[in-house]
């Protein structure tokens, strides 16, 4: 069978998996916990098989030993890993804190990437390498990158999530944070997921897929219209999460999850993201470049984009460490991190490339 | 006297206080990594090191036509247009250093206590309010309680002291004193790696050396001006191979030999992701291309008479050659580097690049032409003649040069080794943590009661399932002694 099989079963899996951990935090029955963790199980489970199809085929069309056709050559198989890496540590801390609560947040993010990788055509089109890039240490420099970006996703979820637990009123500045920052990520989720509906593209390039179609179908149309119904129905978004946002806080409290469990997860997970980060992050990506290119380091965007969000987490750390700022503060840096890395990933192929590019759009 | 009270102190040292307080604060730390960063973010947006105009596109893409030029002349004269060799950024760093410095300086000491002091016997009054805590009691009396106590904690891997008083007898060990020093390992680590960087930057270059098929040279460039490598280097061969028939290389590579007072020294071949280092200098395959020199090339061609007989030679555009055994002559006349033939059967070149390198040969016998044709040095099928003669195009070497890299840099052994240091503080900094133990033996009618308290700077609870375990290995003997 073809990974793509697999891949859309875990797909789904993590779709159905969301709307049981949903039911679940609704009626609270064990048996409909236990159903959403099976079935995410057998989402994982089924992309673990796909993961290791496509890395068979890559292995067959490129022509490389094992360890060079390690399906982790661009962006898109780099994010089916992301999604890999998350569930398992969604899995972990399941087992872990003995509490489910936390998977109604986790599968959709899950199942959204996916969709959003299926349709930029990833499992189509295996491409074999250029020479720069056929390099173990490349190879542990985006496996243990995206180990660490899973880790800080994770702690962005429960820091949002005790952000959501440690506010009251509308007014304050931290619930604005929290809310605004809930809906840009969801905005940025569901401009992916227009792209999606409307393109069904399948592009080689992931610089050419991110500059040419991301949010296309939405902010960046080509259509006034379109735009401004876009920037009016993400401003909308972000009044409605403003202006509900509070339920939030029942609804995980609802769950016996203390702002103590948060405020562990998030620095457990960056405790672990830390390091990792910096050995596969920036050691294993200067050890390479300097092979490849004879520099260790160069201060180009993206290189420097890792270096400020080691910044961030080395910030984060060293603010726990100050009087006044455990707690909320320390929250919002770890959120703040994660949007660091986002742009690491995202922002700089798509506006940092653009900008420095003549002419353009 | 040198017990000054703050009163005593001038304002001379009331402010060298201050500026060490100041350095050794962790809220300076977090102030200095939100410049940084903050900083570097500019620099990304920007390009670095750009022509002018440039930046002001990007700055009126961000900021509208008008006030792009004005803002560019505000970013440039605060360097920010080449931000990481300035000299606030380069300060920046140093004022980062300094803190760590200083903060390890003012710390260091108490840390070095807390790492030599022992573990002491502690009152069951206390040991009862340890965060972790645990109870259970095993068959046995007195020593041979005792006993099997030590080696429960020998199994987990601490050694313990004893100590006896009124209430019984309490056991005691600690592990891991030394892991209280990780973060400074992880400090001094950062040191390390700026040191390794700064000497690169002042002892170092980073050059580049084109380098034609067979040619020499005792220099590489850096920006234009010459630096002398202290020995020659030729470039032996360059070759290209590609995936399939397609015009994606999958590996380049170029066969080096460096001389030195005229004798070779070492051979290599270097390709991406695998240089050449002689002398502290290495040489990257960075880039290739076609020399605009035709003149240099010599073909290899190895040819082939019908009775299979074969012969290699070596001959230039405008050379003529003869197939062994055979009055057949070739001549070459034309070469085309990117061969390519539009939809009218006209031969085109699609590249600059040596992608399909092509001969066109014009074979003659007596004077009379015979047949002529293209050549294909990636297409064996095109080798074969239509008298079944064959002319194999094994390369045209000369006319490609290979690009190198050419880097010195000393302090690139430091920077590495900070890495490991790094790597190791990290670890045991996150993954290890300095544990205490005790356990206080209260003797029953024929059993001992047992509490054992315990604690962790770090990763609490990994250190409460080792001591579950420790209950289980005590009340697992227990059983078997039952
Ligand atoms: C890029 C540079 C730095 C890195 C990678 C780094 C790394 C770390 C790490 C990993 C920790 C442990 C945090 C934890 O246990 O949660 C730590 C703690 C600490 N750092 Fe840094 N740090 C850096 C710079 C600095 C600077 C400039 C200062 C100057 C004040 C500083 C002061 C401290 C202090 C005081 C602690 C707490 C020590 C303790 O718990 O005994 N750090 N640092």
């Amino acid at each position: 069978m073809d990974s793509s099989v697999f891949f859309g079963v875990s797909t789904i899996a993590y779709f159905l998996a969301m709307i049981s951990y949903i039911s679940f935090l609704a009626f609270r029955k064990t048996q409909i916990g236990i159903i959403a963790t099976t079935i995410t199980i057998a989402g994982f489970a089924s992309q673990t098989a796909a993961i290791a199809l496509r890395w068979i085929e890559f292995k067959d069309v490129g022509q490389m030993g094992w360890l060079r056709a390690a399906p982790l050559t661009n962006l898109y198989e780099s994010l089916v890993f992301f999604v890999w890496c998350v569930i398992l540590a969604y899995l972990i801390i399941e087992f872990r804190y003995r509490n489910r609560s936390f998977g109604a947040f986790i599968t959709p993010i899950a199942g959204l990437a996916l969709a959003y990788i299926d349709l930029s055509g990833m499992s189509k089109d295996i491409q074999p390498l250029v020479p720069a890039l056929q390099s173990n240490w490349l190879l542990a420099h985006v496996l243990m990158s995206f180990i660490a970006y899973a880790a800080f996703a994770i702690s962005f979820s429960t820091g949002l999530m005790y952000l959501m637990v440690r506010t009251e009123k509308k007014s304050e500045p931290i619930y604005i944070f929290w809310t605004v920052m809930l809906s840009v990520f969801i905005i940025l989720l569901s401009g992916m997921g227009f792209d999606y509906i409307k393109f069904k593209i399948a592009v080689s390039g992931h610089e050419e897929l991110i500059q040419n179609y991301l949010f296309k179908a939405t902010f960046r149309s080509s259509s006034t219209a379109t735009m401004i119904v876009s920037w009016l129905g993400a401003g909308a978004i972000v009044f409605v999460i403003w202006q509900f946002g509070s339920h939030m806080k029942k609804v995980i409290t609802g769950f016996g999850i203390t702002h103590d469990i948060l405020d562990d997860i998030t620095y457990k997970s960056i405790a672990i993201g830390f390091p990792v980060f910096t050995l596969g992050g920036l050691i294993f990506g200067a050890i390479w470049a300097d092979q490849a290119w004879g520099k260790y380091w160069t201060w180009d965007p993206k290189e420097t984009w890792s270096l400020i969000t080691w910044f961030f987490y080395a910030f984060y750390l060293h603010s726990r460490l100050l009087r006044g700022w455990r707690g909320k503060k320390v929250a919002v840096v770890a959120v703040l991190g994660f949007l660091a890395v986002i742009f690491t990933y995202l922002g700089v192929n798509l506006l940092l490339s653009g900008l420095h590019s003549y002419g353009g759009q | 006297n040198f017990m000054t009270t703050e009163t005593e102190k001038n304002s001379f040292e009331r402010i060298i206080d201050k500026v060490w307080d100041l350095f050794a604060s962790i809220k300076f730390a977090v102030i200095i990594f939100a410049v940084i960063s903050l900083t570097s973010i500019v620099g990304t947006i920007l390009e670095q090191n750009a022509e002018p105009e440039k930046n002001i596109q990007i700055l009126s893409k961000i900021f509208g036509e008008s006030t792009a030029p004005s803002l560019y002349i505000i970013l440039d004269k605060l360097h920010f247009t080449s931000m990481y060799n300035s000299w606030w950024f380069i300060l920046l760093l140093l004022l980062f250093a300094a803190n760590l410095i200083i903060c390890s300086i003012d710390r260091l000491p108490r840390i070095l206590r807390l790492v030599r002091e022992s573990i002491r016997p502690v009152s069951l009054e206390r040991l009862n309010k340890l965060s972790i805590r645990k109870t259970t009691s095993i068959a046995g009396k007195g020593h041979q309680s005792k006993e099997q106590i030590i080696s429960a904690l020998q199994k987990i891997g601490f050694s313990p002291s004893e100590h006896a008083d009124s209430s019984g007898i309490q056991l005691y060990a600690e592990k891991g004193n030394v892991t209280r020093l990780g973060v400074y390992i992880t400090h001094f680590s950062v040191l390390v790696i700026l040191a390794g960087s700064i000497i690169g930057i002042y002892f170092g270059f980073n050059a580049y050396l084109p380098l034609n098929e067979g040619e020499t040279s005792s220099v590489a460039y850096q920006g234009g001006s010459p630096i002398p490598l202290g020995f020659e280097i030729r470039c032996d061969n360059f070759e290209v191979d590609f995936y399939g028939s397609s015009d994606r290389p999958k590996d380049f590579k170029s066969w080096l030999t460096v001389m030195k007072d005229g004798k070779e020294v070492i051979r290599k071949s270097i390709e991406v992701n695998d240089p050449l280092t002689y002398n502290g200098i290495t040489f990257y395959q960075s880039s290739y291309g076609s020399s605009p020199d035709t003149t240099r090339g010599i073909f290899v061609f190895r040819v082939y008479a019908t009775d299979g007989k074969s012969i290699e030679i070596n001959p230039r555009i405008g050379d003529t050659f003869t197939i062994p055994g055979t009055s057949i002559t070739g001549e070459i006349v034309r070469f085309n580097p990117a061969l390519s033939i539009d939809a009218s059967g006209r031969p085109f070149q699609y590249s600059q690049q040596m992608t399909n390198p092509a001969v066109y040969i014009e074979f003659k016998e007596k004077e009379k032409k015979k047949y002529s044709g293209w050549l294909l040095k990636r297409y064996p099928q095109t080798w074969d003649l239509p008298d079944g003669n064959r002319v194999e195009f094994l390369e045209y070497w000369g006319v490609q040069y290979t690009g190198l890299q050419v880097r010195k840099d000393p302090g690139v052994f430091l920077v590495y080794l900070g890495c490991l240091i790094m790597v190791a503080g990290l670890y045991i900094t996150f993954f290890m943590s300095h544990r205490k133990v005790w356990i206080q033996l209260l003797p029953g009618r024929n059993n001992t009661d047992i509490v054992i308290g315990a604690l962790a700077n770090k990763n609490r609870a990994s250190f409460e399932r080792k001591i579950e375990k420790l209950l289980h290995i005590l009340t697992a003997d227990h059983k078997g002694r039952a």
